[in-house]
């Protein structure tokens, strides 16, 4: 089964992508904060990671450029899903590491082909 | 309730008109999608407006229930797959067996509001080199009037540049508009739009090398998608290839065409 960190100050992200992340049957945990985050990470790194980019103690891309310096670091598949729409912020995450970026708000349809296009979900023919 | 007589005669109407297969269990979509075009022009219930669809059979209102019954529904990069082929093994063969300077052509027979086409543009525009300096024309037809429209603009909402759009794509094609996403203009002059309807004869658009018709012909009766691939297999080069949707295949409906070693992709036959 893959896994997946869910980092979100906000409870209700955590719980929404959460619930369409198990539905695709990802084994899911949560972090509040990037500092949480990265402890995680160093435990163990999992397969993706749903990143905020506005949170208290790290922030996404803090946290971002310090995970991809881990060792294994490199490897989990980073999508930033944030609220910082403009074409600077998503230029910003790439540099520091994302490989994808999702602009709240988003539905499980978005979220979805955001996870194929990082190869963690296979298409489904539409 | 739409009575039988009425339902018989906008199923008659749409079939002549669009080709579109309504089956009986349609009548809840057809309320549906009506209803719109019914407040708008002010017509108060369906059998006034099948009344004036008999009356005049051509007029802005019967263009209206035309569009309002094709589902327009897409996004960019549709199906990776089709894609990923032609940028890796279609086009290299090709451009392989053209001659310096020939044009690609290529024609999106279903282009709705343009993320087919516009995800051709960009693929050619990251595989440059696969062109060998060649001038690539997408010619890009849809039924509708409306959709045309909106896909010269190239403005898409933040939910539709999220829909199968590499966020790399986004910002090396794409400007901010506010909340929207504009196309870039070189993008945009790669693609030529136009409104066709593909019951009509097309010869007029001369000769292609590659031909996207990707979910249209699951709308059509088998006569009616029979026509169609036969008429687009006559303005296929000898060697193109057609490019349909995941549920959609020639066969037990095309004579001059068959499966091409790619799946989707299918060939004229020897």
């Amino acid at each position: 089964m893959k896994t997946f960190l869910v980092v979100d100050d906000s409870s209700v992200v955590r719980k929404v992508a959460r619930r369409m992340l198990e539905e695709w049957s990802f084994e899911v945990d949560e972090a509040e904060n990037g500092a949480v985050a990265l402890v995680r990470c160093r435990r163990q790194m999992p397969d993706g990671i749903l990143l905020d980019w506005n949170m208290p103690e790290l922030t996404g891309v803090e946290f971002l450029e310090q995970l991809r310096s881990e060792a294994g670091g490199t490897a989990p598949r980073v999508v930033f899903c944030s609220t910082n729409n403009d074409a600077s912020h998503i230029a910003s995450a790439l540099s520091a590491g994302a490989d994808e970026y999702i602009m709240k708000p988003f539905d499980a349809d978005i979220l979805r082909e955001k996870l194929v296009e990082v190869g963690l979900l296979e298409e489904e023919p539409t | 309730m739409i009575a039988p007589a009425e339902f018989e005669f906008l199923r008659r109407f749409l079939k002549e008109k669009s080709g579109l297969a309504l089956t009986d269990d349609k009548h809840y979509l057809l309320e549906t999608r009506l209803d719109p075009v019914m407040r708008k022009a002010a017509i108060p219930n369906v059998a006034q407006l099948v009344a004036a669809l008999r009356e005049r059979g051509t007029s802005p209102l019967a263009e209206a229930v035309t569009e309002a019954m094709t589902t327009n529904e897409s996004l960019f990069f549709r199906d990776k797959r089709p894609f990923e082929q032609l940028a890796s093994l279609i086009l290299p063969g090709i451009v392989s067996r053209r001659p310096p300077g020939q044009p690609l052509r290529i024609w999106c027979a279903a282009a709705s509001t343009g993320q087919e086409p516009y995800s051709i543009a960009m693929l050619l525009r990251d595989n440059e080199r696969l062109l060998g300096g060649r001038r690539v024309e997408i010619i890009a037809t849809d039924l509708s009037g409306e959709v045309i429209d909106r896909a010269k603009e190239g403005l898409y909402t933040q939910f539709e540049v999220q829909r199968g759009l590499p966020v790399q794509y986004l910002l090396k094609c794409f400007n901010q508009e506010g909340d929207m996403w504009r196309i870039n203009a070189d993008i945009r002059s790669m693609v030529r739009f136009s409104r066709l309807n593909l019951l009509q004869p097309f010869g007029h658009l001369g000769q292609f090398d590659i031909v996207f018709c990707r979910n249209v012909l699951i709308y059509f009766d088998a006569p009616t998608k029979s026509d169609v691939l036969s008429r687009i297999a006559s303005v296929m080069a000898p060697d193109a290839y057609l490019v349909l949707g995941g549920a959609e295949s020639v066969l037990g409906l095309s004579t001059e065409l068959v499966p091409g070693s790619q799946h989707g992709f299918y060939i004229r036959k020897n």
